[in-house]
């Protein structure tokens, strides 16, 4: 068997393959000779196949058979041996491994051994991928060696121990009684990896951290005044060769006894007292000119700005920052910038001051340095310099990469919703961001900002001008199209009519906003979502427009055929509305009212159904009543839309007699209504539950309403009201009761209301009804929903009102319902 | 923490490599080329601290070798970038005028 080659060789030959495939032939047949060398057991070869085997592991290629022949050359005597041995253990093995506790005698033995490079060989490999069972074991050797006066050896084990914390944190406690006498070294291996040790002991254990910082019985075994000195003595020393990096004493140990001091520091007065000083002097005397000097400001900033520093070493910090930003090179402003950021919550009024260079640097070419001027530009927007911020914001979304354009449109617009000096800037600022950025908008801004214009009601003739024109030129942003769709079917009539204050009103036609929306159903580059807005807006323009309903007709008719099942069923259904239910249709299309303002902690909250948000509480608020009708039968018209059906309850703004309950549910006794007044548009109002009837039944509601009984819940002179319930399938403690009432008499009952009040942990609503007359001989009935919410499952209890006009007098009756059976309420 | 250390050239061929945690073998490549490529991309005035995934890229390049040290969020980026420049000046010290060729060639001595 011919000598295997040596590691120069293969390396050598491996350069010379040209291809990737090449290489890895080369590598097996290299791999294959090793292991056919490693089954002969050949002691003196055995280094060399181990250092080419690192090698190839290194270039990517499986190397785990070779982990046992580590173990055989830790175990022999030779140093080479040994030091390749350690070499692919920290390469090769890691706890993963079983092979590893094998090594732990071999590691055992050389920590005792008599030549200090295998005994820091040993603590290297432990302080590498000692798994935590071989640095129990150990742990006492460790720091035996952590005690030595070679300094070779104690700077090892103090690394060592590090590891040994990490694993085993347990075993700090040993380590203490050593590291008391760590600092007092001359060697600056040894005070770095002491640093280090004491850094991880603190930062691991609080308590550890409380007993470095108190006062000792000497005074010399202080932390905090060591650190302090040992500082000092680095700065003021003069030039020492040996530790010098471009004019500054071995900076790493600065550095790292600056981090330390900043964990002892924080949170604590006495400390961050004692510091004060040498901060200061730190700050002032560290040269600039180089990197070097720069790293250490930059660690002892980040330190002043972490510890109870005084106030004048705070401004120093910030001001120390500002010169990094103004500084050429990148590296320092990008570190300028990511502390800034660290502290703008702070120390917010000085970092203002340098909002000027901050916003230059939105200007830069470097992608990480716009990264975090666009972060601190969105903390540092206020009320006072919001237009001016908002201004170089808008331009930087112009021009930054698609990567930022999300991050920075939404927020624009969080910034936009807190500090808006007006409505109309604030409308004028998100029709800026849609048009530039439209298309990297996230989904729930399209919501909000329809939110937000329905709640500017005086802007809404300019807002709709101002989306007309943009939507004119160019229909392929979808949210922008989106909005500008919704938009002009709720308001076309003001655009049509030319009514804007704000601006010079454009003269349009109503054929020309057809035309649009038409464009917008028709183009390709519209997304289903976009055409189910443009198809919803069309229709509402029926209402809206005078002379064009023969066209509107036309177009719905068209789409009742489309091949979209989306388009399709709005279509059918508007449809419908033309011909069957032509008398609600200018009810159901009325005005949208003004919507809740939910908090928008998540797009979870807001119910999205075809962009017509609602509040998704269950709590009755109300709204100016005309629109109720409207705006629920709106919803339900939406209930029809069928794919956007969500697991929330779409409760509407309740109608008065709804609020009515509301107040209601304080009057257990005393039912003195205010409602009758109120519900003298109830006879107007469309029929929801005919509408749902129509409908495929929607799977809200489990369809166990067989499965509960229903009950009659008065019968008196010759009223008759039976209650349904049904559950439903999502919120279980929602249950919804249908009532029917029911005339035996001869003569109708008229002006029927019905009203009720729960107990006042119940909440009801009440939904309209269906009409207000009762017609004679049970041959009709009145049908209303009402809804309870009932979260503690108590006993369900019901008072009842009843008003109505039979035989030409005013009828009133009050009766109490307590017959519910348990699984309406259970 | 440090996570790891490479040195690459610009074809992307690994010279040295040390993890300071588990990185299994396959992933090792992958990384080693994505973290080049971002390298490559950047102009020579733009800064050497580069965000990936969950932590930094502090890199450095001296001829046609790139030094790329991997940290996370606790380390300081400046103190890491003189590091790197330390760490080139010692095996320039060791090697007299080291090169690439030196680099690739004594893996041992540069590991240890």
């Amino acid at each position: 068997m011919p000598a295997p080659i040596r590691l120069r060789e293969l390396i050598r030959t491996i350069r010379t393959a040209r291809t990737q495939a090449e290489e890895r032939e080369m590598i097996q047949k290299e791999c294959a000779a090793i292991r056919s060398s490693f089954r002969e057991e050949d002691n003196t070869y055995r280094c060399r196949n181990v250092a080419k085997l690192l090698y190839m592991h290194m270039l990517g290629y499986p190397a785990h058979f070779g982990q046992l022949e580590c173990l055989k050359l830790i175990a022999s005597q030779k140093f080479t041996d040994k030091r390749i041995g350690y070499l692919g253990a920290m390469l090769l093995l890691d706890e993963r491994q079983d092979v590893h506790l094998l090594m732990t005698n071999c590691i055992k033995n050389d920590l005792n051994h008599s030549t200090q490079y295998v005994q820091g060989l040993a603590l290297c490999t432990l302080g590498c991928m000692g798994s935590s069972e071989m640095c129990r074991d150990l742990a006492g050797e460790v720091e035996k060696l952590l005690k030595t006066s070679n300094s070779y050896l104690r700077k090892k084990a103090a690394l060592c121990a590090v590891h040994v914390i990490r694993k085993v944190p347990e075993l700090m406690e040993m380590f203490l009684p050593a590291t008391k006498n760590l600092l007092n070294e001359k060697n600056h291996g040894v005070l770095h990896t002491s640093v280090v040790l004491l850094t991880e002991m603190c930062e691991r254990s609080p308590d550890m951290l409380a007993h470095f910082r108190k006062v000792r019985q000497l005074s010399s075994s202080q932390l905090v005044p060591q650190l302090v000195r040992i500082l000092k003595n680095l700065i003021m020393s003069g030039y020492s060769p040996e530790h010098d990096v471009s004019g500054i004493s071995d900076p790493f140990l600065q550095v790292r006894i600056l981090r330390l001091l900043r964990i002892l520091g924080r949170n604590d007065d006495d400390s961050s007292e004692a510091m004060n000083d040498i901060l200061a002097q730190v700050a002032t005397n560290t040269e600039t000119s180089k990197n070097v000097g720069n790293a250490i400001l930059y660690e002892t900033v980040l330190t002043i700005m972490d510890i109870k520093s005084e106030s004048g070493l705070r401004v120093l910090a910030i001001n120390i920052l500002g010169r990094f930003l103004l500084n050429n090179d990148k590296n320092i402003r990008y570190v300028a910038l990511t502390s800034l950021l660290k502290t703008v919550q702070t120390d917010h009024n000085a970092v203002q001051r340098h909002r000027s260079t901050i916003v230059d640097c939105l200007k830069d070419l470097d992608v990480s340095i716009k990264r975090r001027a666009m972060e601190l530009s969105f903390a540092l927007v206020n009320g006072n310099n919001v237009r001016g911020m908002m201004k170089e914001l808008l331009y930087f979304l112009d021009s930054c990469e698609p990567e930022f354009k999300a991050d920075c449109a939404s927020g624009i617009f969080l910034a936009a919703e807190k500090y808006a000096p007006s409505k109309r800037w604030h409308i004028d600022t998100i029709m800026r961001v849609l048009t530039t950025a439209g298309s990297y908008v996230r989904d729930d801004a399209v919501p909000n900002l329809i939110q937000l214009i329905t709640n500017s009601v005086e802007m809404h003739a300019y807002t709709v001008q101002r989306l007309y024109k943009a939507v004119l030129g160019d229909y392929s942003q979808q949210p922008l199209v989106q909005v500008a769709s919704w938009c002009i079917g709720e308001y076309g009539d003001l655009l049509v009519s030319g009514q804007c204050e704000e601006e010079e009103p454009i003269q349009v036609t109503e054929d020309e906003v057809l035309d649009i929306l038409e464009s917008v159903l028709i183009s390709n580059m519209s997304a289903s979502v976009t055409r189910g807005y443009a198809l919803t807006a069309i229709m509402k323009l029926s209402t809206r427009f005078t002379c064009t309903v023969n066209r509107i007709k036309k177009v719905v008719s068209i789409y009742g055929s489309s091949i979209d099942v989306e388009l399709q069923q709005r279509a059918v259904e508007y449809n419908a509305l033309f011909k069957k239910y032509d008398h609600m249709r200018p009810a159901l299309l009325e005005r949208m009212p003004v919507m809740e303002k939910v908090t928008t902690n998540g797009p979870t909250e807001i119910v999205q159904t075809n962009g017509e948000t609602e509040p998704a509480v269950l709590e009755t608020k109300p709204p100016p009543s005309g629109l109720q009708p409207a705006s629920q039968a709106n919803d339900l018209l939406d209930l029809l839309g069928g794919s956007d059906i969500t697991p929330v309850i779409p409760t509407a703004p309740t109608s008065k007699p709804a609020s009515a309950g509301g107040e209601l549910l304080d009057l257990l006794g005393d039912l003195n209504l205010t409602g009758s007044p109120v519900s003298a548009p109830a006879p107007q109002i469309p029929q929801p539950p005919f509408l749902l009837d129509g409908l495929p039944s929607q799977p809200l509601f489990n369809d166990t309403a067989a499965g509960i009984p229903s009950i009659t819940a008065y019968n008196k002179n010759g009223l008759k009201i039976d209650f349904t319930f049904e559950r439903s399938n999502t919120n279980p403690s929602v249950t919804v009761i249908t009532i029917q009432a029911s005339n035996s008499t001869e003569l109708d009952m008229t002006d029927f209301v019905f009203q009720a009040a729960v107990p006042k942990t119940f909440q009801l609503q009440l939904l309209s009804p269906s009409s207000s007359v009762i017609p004679a001989f049970n041959s009709g009935t009145i049908t209303q929903v009402i809804k309870v919410l009932n979260p503690q499952k108590q006993q369900l209890r019901m008072r009842i009102k009843l008003t109505y006009n039979h035989k030409g007098s005013a009828m009133q009756d009050l009766a109490e319902v307590n017959n519910f059976p348990p699984q309406s309420w259970q | 923490m440090i996570k790891f250390f490479l040195m690459v050239n610009k074809q992307g061929q690994t010279r040295l490599s040390r993890y300071y945690e588990h990185v299994e073998i396959k992933k090792r490549t992958m990384l080693e080329a994505e973290v080049i490529k971002n390298c490559l991309s950047r102009s020579k005035d733009q800064c050497s601290f580069i965000e990936y995934k969950d932590f930094k890229l502090v890199y450095r390049q001296y001829a046609a070798l790139f030094v790329v040290v991997g940290i996370d969020h606790t380390e300081n980026e400046m103190a890491v970038y003189e590091l790197i420049h330390n760490f080139v000046e010692v095996l320039d010290k060791y090697f007299s005028r080291v090169s690439e060729l030196d680099v690739s060639f004594s893996t041992s001595e540069n590991h240890l």
